[in-house]
């Protein structure tokens, strides 16, 4: 069980969660719809300016809160009731990225931010924009410090253990956050606060994207790893299996954080600024990241494996009709996994340094991290907040929200699909993402893309149904379920796992490795863009 | 640490294919200027390209047997020129920059594609075998007219 005083700081993160991803969707739904041209906006509000909440809302908001309400749940349900201090770091964690988000809001419903989430310099937004995601960032690192302290105190009560695998992912999630933000913070304390107060004139264009993605990616697996988290660990009890291996888990965990880290230039393959060896290099760390992600398929295929043969599965493949298909703890999760086959396809096509050039820029790219976090992450996160809602709040999941819960991932699933496939097709002709029409007055080449973005639409509004249902099973698990006890499944290493090496545990070491590979990656670009830079941007505002 | 048996042949083999893909790419990449990404070093200063040659003359120029150069001024929102025609078969070095704001360089349905930051020069080489009507556009969000933001490239 999971102690009140520590649900409700879960379910706080939870609320906002939901409230983002439902505004975020309404936006997603209205952009599809412009694009088609099933709609015009009214002039009070503009295409871009939706598009920069649905970005922030949906990749920020939504996925960080949620991520903080399950890891607080997780540390909680692992390594007991959270300490007072910890508690309380959370809650000022809680209310400083909350002020965040609501002054991000207001500054672009005020139309004085319409940058996009990614605020590319020179477009200059109101220093209050900027101010507004350094306090969200602020936040996370109380709710990191949180979680790590926590998980400390657990190891100094009982040393010469091996911590609870959920526990440890959560902090390698966190040291991997922590790293990554460095890049952000920087560029938004040093060059885009000063810059728009006009406490300086200029900015270093291709130093600020640099540091941007310096976080950007590892941003992405930030998102991942909660994903991860269940895969690997609630998944197996909920198929009433063992985890394959817990230390190769650990490794997978750790190895994520060396290699999504000094890989942003694959983001900028086709800048100038940074000359092409130093792009091939990150190129080549950026694939590294394929050796834990086949680790990570192999035990979770095994576990599923092992659990079917368990219920009598027989055959080569008799075991996966075994599996409980019906539950939807299992169901969104899985469908969740399968996505991220093609998704991570899509994703070797994208950081194939030449290949990069064909959809750079297109709305294939938005194809391709809707198929990752849109759906991959979205419904994992679907699949927790099931049971974990309940739970917090002392309720049970019935089999008939069980039963919508499943239609609820088959009505995203398939909204997804044809989303984003019309996405990745209408991107390989060439259609450009984050614009608002693109008839381009009725060019032939243009004309090719009207049909995919129908099919947009189409995707979309499956979505926006799709959500539209979760939030109404949201606002029953949380207050109107009934009453009782719904289980929070933690399951254990198998039997014939082996102990699990120390090393896997001393973070010096890893901390240590990641440095060294960042180093390596970084620092003679970085000091190439400040010796050699270019002449600076004064600032624009073109909205 | 016990690896599973499977679980090593899994990954040994997925390690290969890596690094065979990898070696391909960068084989590729380096071997033939054509098909490296976009790089360009040369700086600029963006309050005065419109007097910094080559950005002083928009336009093609021919430079050999069959081979031109194309120099772009990028502004939010248009091109500099916005109409332009090459022959057919000709080999053509876009050379662009932005007086601004960040751009998008991409000639749709083609490999032409890149970045143009303040600040900074890109170029890049590419041939026109087949005749047609080509879209230029902007596809980096610059601003609200971000989608008028295009040109006509013809090649007869
Ligand atoms: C109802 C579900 C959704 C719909 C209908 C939807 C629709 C869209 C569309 C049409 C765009 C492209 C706009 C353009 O480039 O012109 C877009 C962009 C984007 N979406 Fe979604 N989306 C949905 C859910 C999500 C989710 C769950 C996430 C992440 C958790 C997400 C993250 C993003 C991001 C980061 C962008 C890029 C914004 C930018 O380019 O600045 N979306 N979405
Ligand atoms: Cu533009
Ligand atoms: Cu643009």
């Amino acid at each position: 069980m999971v102690h009140q005083l520590d649900s409700r700081l879960s379910m706080a993160h939870f609320y906002v969660a939901f409230a983002a991803i439902f505004v975020g969707g309404l936006f997603g739904l209205l952009q599809a719809l412009v694009r088609s041209e099933m709609i015009t906006l009214p002039p009070s509000m503009n295409y871009y300016q939706i598009l920069t909440a649905h970005g922030i809302l949906m990749a920020i908001v939504f996925t960080t809160f949620f991520i903080f309400g399950f890891m607080y749940a997780s540390v909680a349900r692992t390594t007991g009731s959270l300490s007072n201090m910890a508690r309380k770091s959370g809650w000022i964690g809680f209310i400083i990225m909350t002020v965040g988000v609501i002054l991000t809001v207001v500054m672009i419903l005020a139309n004085e931010a319409t940058v996009l989430y990614t605020f590319y310099a020179p477009l200059q937004a109101n220093p209050l924009f900027y101010i507004a995601l350094a306090l969200i960032i602020i936040g996370t690192y109380f709710a990191s410090f949180a979680i790590i302290k926590q998980y400390a105190d657990w190891r100094k009560a009982n040393p010469g253990q091996r911590s609870p695998l959920i526990a440890f992912m959560a902090v390698a999630t966190l040291v991997l956050w922590l790293i990554a933000t460095i890049g952000v913070v920087i560029a938004v304390v040093f060059q885009f606060i000063p810059w728009s107060l006009g406490w300086v004139d200029e900015i270093n264009v291709v130093l600020s994207r640099t540091l941007f993605w310096y976080f950007g990616h590892p941003l992405v697996y930030f998102w991942l790893l909660p994903a991860y988290m269940a895969w690997y660990v609630i998944v197996p009890k909920v198929i009433k299996g063992k985890i394959f291996s817990d230390s190769l888990a650990r490794l997978a965990f750790l190895l994520f954080i060396l290699f999504s880290i000094p890989v942003g230039f694959h983001h900028q393959l086709l800048e100038s600024g940074i000359s092409h060896g130093w792009k091939f290099l990150q190129v080549v760390l950026t694939f590294a990241v394929i050796v834990p992600s086949l680790m990570t398929a192999f035990a979770l295929f095994a576990t599923f494996e092992i659990s079917g043969r368990a219920r009598g599965g027989r055959g080569l493949f008799g075991w996966f009709k075994k599996l409980p298909w019906r539950d939807v703890r299992f169901f969104a999760p899985f469908a969740g996994m399968v996505i991220f086959i093609p998704a991570g396809a899509g994703g070797i096509i994208n950081a194939s340094n030449q290949m990069n050039q064909v959809i750079h820029n297109t709305i294939w790219v938005t194809g391709h991290f809707h198929l990752t976090v849109g759906a991959t992450v979205a419904i994992t996160f679907f699949g927790i907040s099931y049971w974990l809602i309940p739970h917090l709040k002392g309720r049970v999941m019935t089999e008939r929200v069980n039963d919508l819960g499943i239609y609820q991932t088959v009505i995203w699933v398939f909204g997804m699909l044809i989303m984003s496939g019309a996405m990745h097709f209408s991107g390989l002709l060439g259609n450009p993402r984050r614009t608002q029409v693109t008839s381009y007055n009725g060019h032939e080449v243009a004309s090719q893309w009207g049909a995919y973005e129908v099919g947009m639409a189409v995707g979309g509004s499956f979505l926006f149904i799709s959500l539209i249902l979760y939030i109404i099973l949201m606002i029953n698990l949380s207050f109107f379920a009934p009453k009782g006890n719904e289980e929070f499944p933690i399951a254990e290493a198998s039997e014939n796992a082996q102990e699990t090496p120390k090393i896997l545990e001393n973070w010096k070491v890893w901390i240590g490795i990641a440095f060294a590979l960042i180093l390596f990656a970084y620092t003679i670009p970085i000091m190439d863009m400040i010796q050699h830079s270019p002449p600076g941007s004064k600032g624009f505002k073109f909205w | 640490m016990h690896i599973h048996k499977f679980e090593k042949i899994w990954l040994i083999l997925g390690t290969v294919t890596l690094v065979a893909f990898l070696s391909t790419i960068g084989i590729q990449a380096f071997t033939s200027p054509d098909h490296a990404p976009p790089s360009d070093l040369t700086t600029i200063e963006p309050e005065e390209v419109e007097t910094t040659a080559p950005f002083d003359e928009p336009g093609l120029k021919k430079v050999g047997e069959n081979e031109y150069e194309l120099v772009m001024i990028l502004q939010s929102f248009g091109f500099t020129p916005g109409e332009v025609e090459i022959p057919q078969g000709a080999k053509v070095k876009f050379i662009v920059t932005s007086i601004d704001v960040v751009h998008g360089f991409e000639v749709a349905g083609t490999n032409i594609n890149m970045m143009v930051t303040p600040g900074h020069i890109n170029s890049m080489t590419y041939t026109f075998d087949e005749k047609g009507s080509f879209l230029i556009l902007c596809n980096e969000y610059c601003g609200i007219g971000h989608h008028y933001m295009s040109a006509e490239l013809e090649v007869k």
